[in-house]
C-alpha cells in the first residue's frame, strides 16, 4: 500500500530527523532557486515544487530518508519547452510526467535499473555535476570581479567553516556562506545580481491550479515528448539515489513505491504551480550526513522550506546569485564521484568506456536520458562481445573414413555467428563432415541460420553432413521455451546439457 | 476438533531473551513449560538495526568525495556497535541457557540474529508451540506500567500461543480460563484441555456478566471429562477489573485469554482489552488468537 509505513520509518528517529531536515532545508532554497533560473522559469516554481514533492514523497514514497524537489536533471530538460511555450506548458508536462511515472511504477518499470550497470551510474552522477556546474557558468560571465570574489568567498566560507571547533559542525556552513555573502553585499552596497533579479519568489502558500493550456491532440503532442524524458530521467535519478541510500544506511528499500510516490509527488507540484523533481543526490547524502534516517527528514525539509521562503521572501530576494553559485558549486563537487577519476587507472577499458560515453553524450545532448540510453546500449554490447569469446571448436580428421568432425563448445549467437563458421574449413575435400553440438548453446536464429549456412556448404562441396546433438543446441533458444521457470531446463542450458 | 490440531504444529518453545528485567522470569517460565512438555527450549535475541544515526554532522556541506568518506565512516561505527551488540547478546544468552540447564531442562538452544524480534519470529513461527516473552522489552524497561510496543506487534503478527510475562516466576498452582465463547476462548479452552502443563492444576473457568451458564457448563464438562478440576464462576462489572481481582483474590498463577480480536484501528480507540489485563495483573498470561 502507498500509504504504508510503520511508526518506526516516521517516528524512529525523530531528533536526528527533525535536525536533518532543517539542515536540507537550508541547503535546498539555493538549489531550488538556481535550479528554476536554470529552468528559465521564477524562483517560485522550483521552491513551490520542492516543497510540494518533498512533502508528498514524504508519505508516499518508497525510501524513507530521502530528499525529493525540484532537480537540475530535471530542469536541463525543460528549458526549451519554458522558451518555446511558456510557464503553463511546463506544468502540464509536470502533471503528465506523475502520471508516466504512476504508470512506470505499477508496470515495475524499477526493475529495469538492473540494465543500468554501475558504469553508467557513475557516468551519470558525473555527467549530472558536470551539467549542475555548467548551469552556473552564464552566472560567471561578462561580470563584474566582485562576483568572482564573492564566489571565491562563498566557497571558502562553506568548506573552511566545517573545520572551525564546535560551531562548525553545528550550524550548516552553506547557510553561513548565503547569510555572510547576503550581509557583505547590502551592507558594502554592490551593485551585483540578487535572487530578486531573477523572478517572482513566493509570497503565499501555493494554490491549486488547473494548467491552463487548451486540453487537444496539439498540447500532447507538446508536451508528450518532454514528459517522457521528466519521467524518466527522474525515475532513473530517483532509483540511483535510492541505492545511494540504501548502501549508506543499510537498510532496504522498495523501488516501484519509489516510482509511484515520485509520480504522485510530481501530479502534485504540478496542481500547485511548480515543476517536475526528483530525488536529488546531493541533498540526500547531506540528509544522511545530519542524522535524517527517517520519513520525518523529508516532511521537516519540505514544510521548513515553504515557511522559511514565504516568510522572509524579503530577504530571500536580497541573496546575491554569487552565494547562490557558491552552493551550487559544491553541490556538483559533492554529487560528482571522485573516486571514478582514480578508477580509471584500475578498471577494464570497455568499463571506462562505458562511463566516459554516458558522461560525452549528456554533456553533449543536456538530456540524461540520452546518456543513459548509450550508456547501457554500449555496456550491452561489450558485454556481448565478451560471452562471445566464450566459443572454440575443436577438430578432428578420421583420414581411415575420410570424416572431418568438428566440436563446438560455448555461446553461438549473432555476435558469435562469424566466427562459428571461420572455424569450418570447406576448402578441404573430405567425404563425412560431423558438426557435434552436443555442447554449445544456440542463442538466437542468427546462430541458426549459420548453421544452416554450413551445412548447405559442406553439402555443394560434396560431404556427406551429420549433426549430432542439434536438438539440444536449438532448445537453448530459450526464446520459446521460457524456461526460467524449469530449473532442470535451466540447469541444461548451463551445465552444457 | 481438527480446526485445533494447528494449535500444536510447532516443536520448540521459544523465549525471547533481550537483557530487561523480565528476562530471567521469561527464561524461568519457559523452562518450566519446557520440563512439563517434554520439549526443546529455543533462546532468542535479537540484535534491532538501530535506526538513529550513529554520528551526525550538520556542516551541510559535501565536497570531494563526501559520499564515500561518509559510507566508509558510517560502517566503521555501525561494524564496532553491531559486533559489541553481538557479544552483549551472547552473554546475555548464555547466561538464560545455563539457568534453564539448572532448571533441568536437557534440550536448550540459543539463536541470535538481525532485524526486529517480530520479522525474526514469524520466521521462525513453523517451529513455534509456544512463544514466551515480557511485557516490556529493555527499552520501556523503566516505566511501571503499559506494554511494549514489540508486544504488541509481535501478538499481531504471530498465530501462536503467546505467554506474556510481567513478574518473577512462582510455579502455577491454579490456572484461570476467561472463557466468552469465541474463537479465541475455545482455543484456550482446546489448550487447557490438550496441553499436558494444565493436567495436573486445577482450573477456574471464568466468565463476565450474565447469562452464560449453558456456556460455561458446556466448557466445565469438557474439561471434567478431560480428568482437570473446575471451578465454575461468573463475575459482574467491569471486564477486566473484575477479572484482574479474581485473579488475585484467589491466587491464580497462570491466566488464558483470546487476544486481539479488534481491528488495530478500533484498539487505538478504545483501548484494547487484552493490553488492559496485561497491565492489571501480576501472573502471566496465555493469549491465543
Amino acid at each position: 500500500m502507498l500509504l504504508h509505513s510503520t511508526k518506526q520509518d516516521w517516528l524512529g528517529n525523530m531528533r536526528g530527523d527533525v535536525l536533518a531536515g532543517l539542515v536540507v532545508a537550508l541547503a535546498l532554497i539555493p538549489e531550488a532557486i538556481a535550479f528554476s533560473i536554470i529552468a528559465g522559469v521564477d524562483p517560485k516554481v522550483g521552491l513551490y515544487a520542492s516543497f510540494c514533492i518533498a512533502v508528498i514523497t514524504a508519505f508516499v514514497g518508497g525510501r524513507p530518508g530521502m530528499i525529493s524537489a525540484a532537480t537540475g536533471a530535471m530542469a536541463l530538460l525543460m528549458v526549451t519547452l519554458v522558451k518555446q511555450h511558456g510557464l503553463e506548458y511546463l506544468l502540464a508536462a509536470t502533471l503528465l510526467t506523475g502520471f508516466i511515472q504512476i504508470i512506470m511504477g505499477y508496470l515495475k518499470l524499477g526493475s529495469l535499473m538492473s540494465f543500468v550497470s554501475r558504469s553508467v551510474v557513475t557516468g551519470f552522477v558525473n555527467a549530472l555535476a558536470i551539467l549542475i556546474f555548467m548551469a552556473q557558468l552564464p552566472e560567471l560571465t561578462n561580470v563584474t570581479w566582485h562576483v568572482y570574489a564573492m564566489t571565491a568567498a562563498g566557497l571558502g566560507v562553506i568548506y573552511l567553516f566545517p573545520l572551525l571547533p564546535v560551531i562548525g559542525k553545528v550550524i550548516p556552513s552553506p547557510l553561513v556562506c548565503i547569510l555572510s555573502l547576503t550581509a557583505v553585499a547590502m551592507i558594502v552596497g554592490i551593485d551585483i545580481r540578487t535572487v530578486g533579479d531573477m523572478g517572482e519568489l513566493p509570497d503565499t502558500l501555493p494554490v491549486f491550479l488547473w494548467p491552463s493550456v487548451p486540453l487537444e491532440f496539439a498540447t500532447l503532442e507538446i508536451i508528450f515528448p518532454y514528459a517522457m524524458a521528466l519521467a524518466v530521467v527522474g525515475l532513473l535519478e530517483s532509483l540511483m539515489t535510492a541505492t545511494i541510500v540504501d548502501d549508506l544506511t543499510d537498510t532496504s528499500s522498495d523501488k516501484n513505491r519509489e516510482c509511484k510516490g515520485q509520480g504522485i509527488a510530481n501530479i502534485g507540484a504540478g496542481l500547485l504551480g511548480g515543476m517536475a523533481g526528483c530525488a536529488m543526490i546531493g541533498q540526500s547524502v547531506i540528509n544522511i550526513k545530519s542524522g535524517g534516517r527517517g520519513r520525518l527528514s523529508t516532511l521537516v525539509a519540505g514544510v521548513v522550506l515553504l515557511i522559511m521562503v514565504v516568510f522572509l521572501n524579503d530577504w530571500v530576494a536580497q541573496i546575491p546569485m554569487a552565494a547562490l553559485v557558491s552552493v551550487m558549486i559544491m553541490v556538483s563537487i559533492g554529487t560528482f564521484d571522485w573516486g571514478s577519476i582514480k578508477n580509471i587507472k584500475k578498471y577494464p577499458i570497455s568499463t571506462n568506456v562505458v562511463m566516459i560515453a554516458t558522461v560525452v553524450v549528456v554533456v553533449w545532448t543536456h538530456n540524461l536520458a540520452y546518456g543513459v540510453f548509450a550508456g547501457v546500449l554500449l555496456g550491452s554490447l561489450f558485454f556481448a562481445n565478451k560471452i562471445s569469446h566464450f566459443m572454440y571448436a575443436e577438430s578432428h580428421l578420421d583420414e581411415e573414413t575420410s570424416t572431418r568432425t568438428y566440436t563446438f563448445h560455448g555461446q553461438i549467437f549473432f555476435n558469435s555467428a562469424d566466427r562459428f563458421l571461420e572455424n569450418f574449413n570447406f576448402k578441404e575435400a573430405v567425404s563425412n563432415v560431423v558438426i557435434d553440438l552436443d555442447r554449445a548453446h544456440f542463442w538466437d536464429i542468427t546462430a541458426v541460420h549459420s548453421l544452416d549456412m554450413a551445412v548447405i556448404k559442406f553439402r555443394r562441396e560434396g560431404a556427406v553432413v551429420k549433426v549430432i546433438g542439434l536438438n539440444q543446441a536449438s532448445e537453448t533458444i530459450i526464446d520459446r521455451f521460457g524456461i526460467h521457470d524449469k530449473p532442470e531446463e535451466l540447469e541444461k542450458v548451463l551445465g552444457g546439457h | 476438533m481438527s480446526d485445533y490440531k494447528n494449535l500444536f504444529t510447532g516443536n520448540e518453545i521459544l523465549a525471547c531473551i533481550d537483557g530487561s528485567s523480565v528476562s530471567t522470569a521469561v527464561c524461568d517460565y519457559s523452562s518450566w513449560i519446557a520440563g512439563i512438555v517434554e520439549r526443546p527450549l529455543k533462546l532468542i535475541h535479537s540484535i534491532e538495526n538501530n535506526p538513529e544515526a550513529p554520528l551526525v554532522d550538520y556542516s551541510g556541506a559535501i565536497g570531494l568525495g563526501s559520499q564515500d568518506e561518509l559510507l566508509s565512516e558510517l560502517i566503521e561505527v555501525e561494524q564496532s556497535r553491531a559486533s559489541l551488540m553481538i557479544k552483549k547478546g551472547q552473554l546475555m544468552l548464555n547466561a538464560a541457557k545455563e539457568s534453564a540447564v539448572n532448571a533441568g531442562v536437557t534440550n536448550v538452544s540459543i539463536y541470535q540474529h538481525h532485524g526486529t524480534l517480530a520479522e525474526s519470529l514469524i520466521e521462525l513461527e513453523d517451529d513455534i508451540r509456544v512463544l514466551v516473552m515480557g511485557i516490556r522489552g529493555k527499552e520501556h524497561d523503566s516505566q511501571s506500567e503499559g506494554i511494549g510496543h514489540q508486544l504488541e506487534t509481535v501478538i499481531r503478527s504471530l498465530h501462536k500461543p503467546i505467554l506474556v510475562v510481567n513478574e518473577e516466576f512462582t510455579e502455577p498452582k491454579k490456572a484461570m480460563l476467561a472463557y466468552d465463547g469465541s474463537a479465541a476462548c475455545v482455543k484456550a479452552l482446546q489448550m487447557v484441555i490438550s496441553s499436558k502443563l494444565f493436567k495436573k492444576i486445577p482450573c477456574h473457568l471464568v466468565h463476565v456478566g450474565d447469562g452464560a451458564e449453558a456456556l460455561l457448563s458446556e466448557a466445565s464438562d469438557k474439561l471434567i471429562q478431560a480428568g482437570i478440576e473446575v471451578t465454575t464462576v461468573q463475575l459482574e462489572g467491569e471486564a477486566d477489573e473484575a477479572l484482574a481481582k479474581y485473579q488475585i483474590e484467589n491466587d491464580i498463577g497462570i491466566m488464558l485469554m483470546g487476544a486481539f480480536s479488534h481491528n488495530k484501528f478500533r484498539d487505538f480507540l478504545l483501548g484494547s482489552f487484552t493490553a488492559k489485563m496485561l497491565e492489571k495483573t501480576n501472573r502471566p498470561l496465555l493469549l491465543l488468537r
